[in-house]
């Protein structure tokens, strides 16, 4: 194992972390405030990636589709708790059914919208370069990625600490009575994290699309590492999200290149260990 | 008294008459219908190869109107979702419930080996006319007698290719392919031909079904390997070459048939052009006959035909010559299978005839991808176009078939990696 | 009484099924093959969630590690194809007690969501074991196993199959209803209304989850065994999350809760998933559409249909007089 096979390894597990970041930093804030195991949360992904292809389509900018896709997905996500999740109040088994049967909508409509094929999302020209640093290539797209991860994770971590409305999250995530009882509407914050889970979801699904690829089978195959980065990290916290994803796109290059016979399982026994030992993950509270 | 004589007459005139009708009507009537089910995925990652592989026998069907020598075809297709599970249950409802003649198709390898023993069991004839697995036709063929393939062994364009690599001078190459019996079979046989003949794999490695992010993968290819022998399928291929040009490595590429088949080659770009594969067909292959059927297939459904197209293409006209044989009357499957297995047939891969073991024996084509313009087209696309034929190719090559027989069947391990470093 | 009168109407649903399917279309009968194996599934699941109140999200784990050494001993060491398919069938109910003792330790502790969440990554820790260790679980290949066994009856025979699944259920349901009516089941059931309570009292509240625990793999690896033998070939498509969370929707849909109604919605489930997807294209919306009208709409499954008509009868019986026309009220 040469310098260049640590180097690309570690870059490229960090750049599948970022990509990761993505999609559980979300998922990771719906249950750090809501207690809601989305299920969904995969779907949202795949759908901001066909949506996004339908952007591209119709107005040929993939600039455009980012935030148009993840906004739509955000959207989504805001009825789905509006209209379904509320009314069920606090009761995880029946939510994650919810979520579940939803994901199963979701599914067959994007399979009658978008068709059956395996679709990609071609990013700009500029993107599908790599860049040559020490005679190692990176590619370009996923220096995109981490750098996308960055934006994003700088930009939830300022609105958390800095805004008000940050810490009326931060709060509620703490102990949503006391956060009710100082009058805070854990309601709103509740609908506004999910619509927000469900818009980096969708971003994430943009992003995702021109790597990952966009096909039906996509959701459910990214959803059970979207919950291990969740596990690993801690819920309901973006600091665990971060670590999380970080650790969980290491491990899974490595071990595929290492270990590649028992690769998955050095993915979820970390997983299983965190949960024996810290059951709410390296950085969650409870 | 006379009324009953009467009653008793007319009575007779009546069954008379009707008998009379029915036995004239019934030879009109002897048009039986023939009941044949497919499995193709059409949902989930492998959703675009079971359209093509619908298409493609659909295709034939709408040519000759649905009538099989006289038998109409009722062509049932079900979602086996490139799950072999999922093409098992599939399978016994159309065996149980539709009461298919034949259940033909299936996409993977391991659909393949699941597949075959519930024809044994429930006594169906199946045509895999897609699942490559090797031993279906060579170690375990006796195990299932109402099997015939009309598609091909893993390993039989790889062997061709081996020995042809070889012959190119490459000395040294490193293996990635899905690590699934497919995977495993097509670089068995490529090893094998490749090594008897002076050549080294150096390297084995293994991306699951399905891998689309090879990252982990790339940096650990030997850099001195002469060049790379990939096996990609469904999504993997379009992924694998773009980021292996990204990961800037620019060594010369060949690969298993399907890494390049055209059921994905539109969608891939220049990174893919000089990059050479084997199969039992190309839709270049310049004869009359498959550019007929190029412009038909493109011109009904878009899009060029793949191998996965042809081959369900081929495998109705063979049901089709075998129907023509008994004038539209179903013989029963043993039968069936008997004169199935008899078929020699000019198709749109070239000539194909059935083997002793139910297996195909047919032209093996090194192509290498050119962008170009082919059959007429006026537009610059990207073609495999054909620098090589090999012709009568059979799943033994050149080896003796109970030497063969006797060798294990390829897998993650066989041949072993004698030179892997 | 009221419980005579369930058994009744059980057992009769029991007979029913008993007596028709065997007359039933071919395919039919390996329908009801599937929906009852998977009913000891839904039944195992139902004495952790509806009795205990631990839902759990990875009960399919079981039922693979049934169905893997099922399908491993019969082609690796041909165990398991005549009379030794009794000995399996023990084997199967032990490791999977066995995996759920392990698995146990680290969930059984949680509770709520928590517990969703460690059942589901212990789930996944068995699915990729069983995607990745090629050379014991032949990857995603599967493993194909030889035909059924024969100990003077031909389990190759769908019918005397589907006679033998049929035993094994109604075995499964008087067991599990002896467990649920024992003392320890109505300890169950107290955990479930309130834990704490049950502590203060006494009970040793982490040992009878626990133990319910290990009882609910017992059986899950039960139904695995049986459906090794049934499906003929078992892969990781087996213990995919899906399956878990089918097993779930099964008990809710039924009535959790119930035991029968893990069976109903077995039923249920499986018809819509083998049956209605080969009918029409669009049958995930109906799946889609079960599992949330039956969220929002009937949280205590069909069994508790009976139970509110009876409500609703009875509130309009004590209301007596006519009611002003009002919009449709819950």
């Amino acid at each position: 194992m040469d310098l260049n096979f640590w180097v690309i390894q570690t870059f490229n597990g960090v750049s599948y972390g970022a990509l990761l970041f993505l999609l559980a930093s979300g998922l990771s804030l719906i249950f750090g405030v809501m207690r809601i195991v989305n299920l969904a949360h995969g779907s949202f992904f795949l759908l901001g990636g066909y949506v996004a292809l339908t952007v591209i389509w119709t107005t040929g900018s993939w600039l455009l589709a980012l935030p148009a896709a993840a906004l739509v997905i955000a959207v989504v996500g805001m009825l789905m708790e509006r209209v379904f999740l509320r009314p069920l109040g606090f009761d995880p088994l029946r939510q994650v059914l919810l979520t579940v049967g939803f994901a199963y909508l979701f599914q067959q409509a994007a399979l009658d919208i978008w068709g059956g094929d395996n679709l990609d999302i071609v990013p700009p020209a500029v993107l599908k370069e790599s860049a040559v640093i020490g005679g190692f290539y990176f590619p370009i797209y996923r220096v995109f990625m981490i750098g996308m991860a960055l934006v994003v994770g700088l930009i939830l971590w300022l609105a958390m600490e800095k805004t008000r409305v940050g810490a009326m999250v931060r709060a509620t995530v703490d102990d949503s009575e006391m956060a009710r009882g100082v009058g805070i509407d854990t309601s709103r914050v509740s609908m506004l994290i999910f619509a927000l889970g469900a818009f980096l979801a969708g971003l994430g699904g943009v992003v995702g699309g021109a790597f990952l690829g966009v096909y039906p089978g996509l959701d459910f195959a990214i959803l059970p590492i979207a919950f291990a980065v969740v596990i690993i990290g801690g819920m309901g916290s973006l600091t665990g999200a971060a670590v999380g994803s970080l650790l969980v796109g290491l491990a899974d290059n490595f071990g595929k290149a290492l270990f590649p016979e028992i690769s998955y399982f050095t993915l979820y026994a970390p997983m299983v260990l965190i949960l024996a030992l810290k059951p709410t993950g390296l950085f969650g509270r409870e | 008294m006379w009324m009953s004589v009467k009653r008793v007459f007319s009575w007779g005139v009546l069954v008379t008459g009707l008998a009379l009708g029915l036995s004239l009507g019934g030879e009109s009537e002897a048009a039986q219908e023939l009941r044949i089910g497919f499995l193709a995925p059409t949902t989930g990652i492998f959703a675009q190869i079971g359209k093509d592989m619908t298409n493609g026998f659909q295709l034939y069907l709408d040519e000759v109107g649905g009538d099989f020598a006289g038998a109409k075809v009722k062509f049932i297709v079900e979602d086996e979702e490139g799950k072999p599970p999922v093409a098992v249950r599939k399978a016994e409802k159309l065996i149980r419930q539709d009461k298919v003649h034949m259940f033909i198709g299936g996409l993977l390898a391991s659909t393949g080996y699941a597949l075959a023993p519930v024809s044994t069991r429930l006594k169906t004839v199946y045509i895999a006319s897609i699942p490559a697995a090797d031993d279906l036709t060579q170690r375990d063929s006796a195990k299932y007698p109402y099997l015939v393939r009309t598609g091909w062994t893993s390993s039989q364009p790889n062997h061709a290719f081996g020995e042809w690599a070889c012959q190119q001078g490459y000395k040294r190459i490193a293996a990635i392919a899905a690590d699934y019996a497919f995977g495993h079979e097509v670089v068995g046989g490529f090893q094998k031909t490749f090594e008897d003949c002076g050549g080294r794999i150096i390297q084995k490695i293994w991306p699951p079904l399905g891998t689309i992010d090879f990252g982990p993968y790339l940096p650990t290819l030997k850099k001195d390997a002469d060049a790379i022998f990939t096996l990609m399928v469904g999504p993997m291929s379009l992924q694998f070459p773009k980021q292996l040009a990204s990961a800037g490595i620019r060594k010369p590429v060949l690969g298993g048939g399907t890494s390049y088949d055209e059921f994905v080659l539109p969608s891939m770009g220049d990174e893919v052009i000089g990059h050479i594969s084997a199969l039992q067909y190309s839709a270049a292959l310049d004869t009359p006959r498959n550019a007929a059927f190029v412009k038909k297939y493109r011109a009904k459904y878009g899009k060029v035909p793949s191998y996965y197209s042809e081959s369900n293409y081929s495998t109705a006209q063979m049901v089709h010559e075998v129907m023509k044989k008994t004038k539209g009357k179903w013989p029963g499957a043993e039968q069936f299978v008997k004169m199935l297995s008899a078929v020699k047939l000019e198709t749109a891969r070239g000539p194909v005839r059935i083997d002793e073991m139910k297996n195909p024996v047919h032209n093996i084509y090194i192509r290498m991808v050119r962008r170009k313009k082919e059959h007429g087209y006026d537009k610059d696309e990207l073609w495999n176009t054909v620098i090589k034929t090999y012709p009568n190719v059979g799943q033994f090559w050149k080896y003796k078939k109970e030497e063969f027989l006797k060798q294990p069947v390829y897998s993650r391990d066989y041949p072993p990696c004698k030179y892997c470093e | 009484m009221e419980s005579r009168r369930n058994l009744l109407i059980v057992a009769a649903a029991l007979l029913a099924v008993l007596l028709l399917t065997p007359h039933s279309g071919s395919y039919i009968i390996v329908l009801v093959t599937h929906a009852l194996i998977f009913a000891i599934l839904a039944m195992s699941l139902d004495i952790l969630l509806g009795f205990t109140g631990l839902p759990s999200l990875g009960q399919a784990a079981y039922l693979g590690v049934g169905a893997y050494l099922t399908a491993i001993l019969a082609t690796r060491f041909q165990f398991g194809l005549d009379w030794t398919f009794w000995p399996v069938v023990v084997m199967g109910m032990a490791i999977g007690a066995a995996t759920a003792a392990l698995f146990g330790l680290f969930s059984v502790h949680a509770g709520g969501v928590y517990f969703l969440m460690i059942t589901l990554a212990l789930g996944m820790c068995v699915w990729g074991l069983a995607y990745r260790w090629n050379s014991l679980t032949g990857g995603d290949n599967g493993i194909v196993l030889p035909p059924r066994p024969a100990f003077g009856i031909e389990l190759a025979d769908d019918v005397t199959f589907f006679y033998l699944v049929f035993g094994f259920f109604v075995a499964s349901l008087a067991l599990l209803y002896r467990l649920v009516k024992s003392p320890f089941g109505r300890s169950l059931v107290g955990i479930r209304e309130n834990e704490l309570r049950m502590r203060i009292l006494g009970y040793n509240t982490w040992l009878h989850k626990y133990i319910a625990f290990i009882i609910a793999g017992g059986f899950g690896g039960l139904a695995g065994v049986l459906w090794a033998h049934a499906h003929g070939l078992v892969s990781p498509e087996d213990v995919v999350l899906a399956t878990s969370v089918d097993a779930l929707l099964m008990v809710v849909l039924g009535g959790a809760g119930t035991l029968v109604g893990g069976a109903i919605g077995a039923g249920i489930v499986v018809f819509l998933r083998e049956y209605l997807s080969t009918l029409v294209p669009w049958w995930q919306y109906v799946l889609g559409g079960v599992y949330v009208l039956t969220i929002l709409f009937l949280p205590g499954g069909l069994m508790s249909i009976p139970e509110r008509i009876r409500n609703r009868r009875a509130r309009s019986a004590g209301t007596g007089e006519t009611r002003a026309p009002q919009s449709a009220s819950s």
